[in-house]
């Protein structure tokens, strides 16, 4: 049969296929290119970016747990500035569309690390972390409460004219009405699960493992949480969906398409394999040529209950 | 590069170490010492991370084994510590891994006219055999320190003195060579010009390496180890704290990119 059509368009960012890599687990995109074909998969989203630099926390951040892992980085990154002179020239030369994360410490920095991107034409769109649970300050704080998150929307909507996406926080008791917060406040899509907060214990030291104690856990053990929630959201907002979560392989992102996604990110499997998200694309293509299907487009919200 | 390897042998050396030797591509024989592969020990998501290993050996099979053509292994020693390396013992002749490899940056040789001191204690002795080899391919003066807990610690050191490496072996305990530590074998043979250090081994251990190597001024390289989930620089997971590193102006190393060999004077050890 003919190839399937791989294309997906989210918030008017057009993809050449539904998978995007995370925030956080992809670098800025350059740490990967001796490994896979970076214009081969559908969008990059890059680390998280502060208007400052920022160190991120003590050490040890990372620690292996059934299933998945536990991080605790703490939003390390290089700042606005820095990235839009050093990194994205690179990025921009790359035929694949840059969704760029940002979070502020205070409600006035998300506005003005968005404003400092909005004019450049490297950047396909903005991802909002609004989710992070390893920082005091920002991330998280707007990520629990539907008012304060609806009031980063407003703000980030007002500073920018890029498509925007918010990265929702499944450590909310109704992650539903988080979602409507930020639909009604503007945003363009809506990204989740960012990670769930955990904790690993060293018993015979009786101490955490984690310097910062907690940390947020990812990787497969999270799918049948991540794919709930994508479930219960695209079911209650009219807005399009990337689906995160414990995505390792092509059937994984296809299940959250079916949830209702338009795409998906890849993360912890790209620390796994360099080269997952392009090969989750081709495993997600080779599922379509062998059942028939032509448009992956068609398989959105197409889960049968 | 990443690629599929198949192990080749995965030897017991003392109770807890194993050798093991895997192939791989012609283009590895480019890896320098002190550089480092990550493997997945197996296809299942527990344990769902890589491990890091430095290399213990890099080099071609001889002909007769290759059949007339060239083949290319590298080779791992390591401690069964965990659930990983618990896996990685039970590998036989014939698995398979899939590898990432070479990462990382390798240990500066210097002038060949320096005479090369290796420090190294219980498995990380691994790095320095083959910067062992390198050196003495160059014709470099080149002596080992090893030093461990107990004689089970202190691992090949037929094969250092069959290069050549003149070795001076210390335990905590006396059961193999001088009763004490590495470190105090080795400032014996301190003198302020004409030498350099190369160490690998326990934290403790490379601290005290790297302040006797401040107090005699003699340059010194260190190999360190940390947790790490990708080994290319974009987890952020495995950085140390560089020699200027403060709260307001925090500079933050990775160990899988901008090491894992580091100059002992770039790194805050206190």
């Amino acid at each position: 049969m003919q190839k399937p059509d791989m294309t997906v368009e989210v918030a008017g960012i057009k993809m050449r296929n539904p998978v995007m890599t995370a925030s956080g687990t992809f670098g800025y995109g350059a740490e990967f290119a001796d490994y896979l074909n970076l214009e081969s998969i559908g969008a990059m989203i890059t680390k998280g970016l502060s208007l400052k630099p920022k160190a991120g926390n003590p050490t040890p951040r990372i620690v292996e747990t059934p299933g998945g892992m536990l991080n605790a980085i703490g939003l390390q990154n290089v700042g606005v500035d820095a990235f839009i002179a050093q990194k994205l020239p690179y990025l921009a030369k790359v035929d694949t569309p840059v969704i760029v994360n940002v979070y502020g410490n205070t409600l006035e920095e998300y506005g003005e690390v968005a404003a400092r991107l909005d004019g450049l034409g490297g950047v396909a769109g903005i991802e909002v972390n609004i989710s992070c649970p390893n920082v005091k300050q920002g991330g998280i704080v707007f990520g629990t409460d539907p008012q304060a998150a609806a009031e980063v929307v407003r703000l980030v909507r007002k500073s920018t004219s890029k498509p925007l996406i918010v990265k929702l926080s499944p450590n909310v008791t109704d992650v539903v009405s988080m979602a409507r917060a930020c639909a009604d406040a503007g945003a363009d899509a809506l990204s989740l699960i960012n990670t769930l907060t955990g904790m690993a214990i060293d018993l015979d030291r009786r101490r955490p493992i984690l310097a910062n104690v907690t940390g947020g856990l990812s990787g497969p053990a999270i799918k049948p949480v991540a794919l709930r929630m994508v479930w219960q959201v695209a079911k209650s907002v009219q807005l399009p969906i990337i689906g995160i979560g414990g995505i390792m392989n092509g059937r994984d992102a296809l299940e959250f398409m079916l949830a209702g996604a338009s795409a998906v990110e890849v993360g912890t499997a790209s620390f796994l394999d360099p080269s997952a998200a392009q090969t989750i694309a081709r495993e997600m293509e080779q599922y379509l040529i062998d059942n028939g299907i032509a448009s992956v487009a068609s398989l959105i919200g197409a889960l049968e209950v | 590069m990443q690629f599929k390897s198949m192990v080749v042998s995965n030897v017991e050396l003392s109770p807890g170490y194993f050798r093991m030797r895997m192939t791989a591509p012609l283009d590895l024989l480019g890896a320098l010492p002190g550089q480092f592969l990550m493997l997945k020990v197996s296809d299942a998501i527990d344990p769902l991370l890589r491990r890091p290993f430095g290399f213990f050996d890099v080099g071609t099979f001889s002909a007769e084994y290759a059949g007339g053509g060239t083949q290319c292994y590298c080779e791992i020693l390591y401690k069964v510590v965990g659930k990983g390396t618990r896996k990685l013992a039970a590998l036989h002749h014939g698995d398979l891994l899939d590898l990432l490899a070479p990462l990382g940056k390798g240990f500066d040789p210097g002038p060949g006219c320096e005479e090369k001191l290796l420090v190294g204690g219980g498995v990380g002795l691994a790095p320095l055999y083959y910067l062992a080899k390198v050196l003495v391919a160059r014709g470099d003066k080149v002596r080992l320190f090893a030093g461990g807990r107990n004689r089970d610690d202190i691992l090949c050191i037929t094969e250092f003195e069959r290069l050549g490496v003149e070795s001076y072996v210390s335990t905590d305990d006396g059961t193999l060579g001088e009763s004490g530590l590495v470190t105090q074998v080795l400032e014996r043979h301190l003198r302020a010009s004409g030498m350099r250090i190369f160490a690998c081994g326990p934290t403790p251990m490379l601290k005290a390496v790297a302040v006797m190597a401040k107090k005699h001024a003699v340059p010194c390289q260190v190999s360190m180890e940390a947790y790490m989930a990708c080994g290319v620089g974009a987890c952020l997971g495995c950085v140390m704290k560089g020699a200027n590193h403060s709260e307001e102006t925090p500079d933050y190393r990775c160990v899988c990119k901008d090491g894992p060999v580091f100059d002992s004077f770039e790194l805050q050890w206190s």
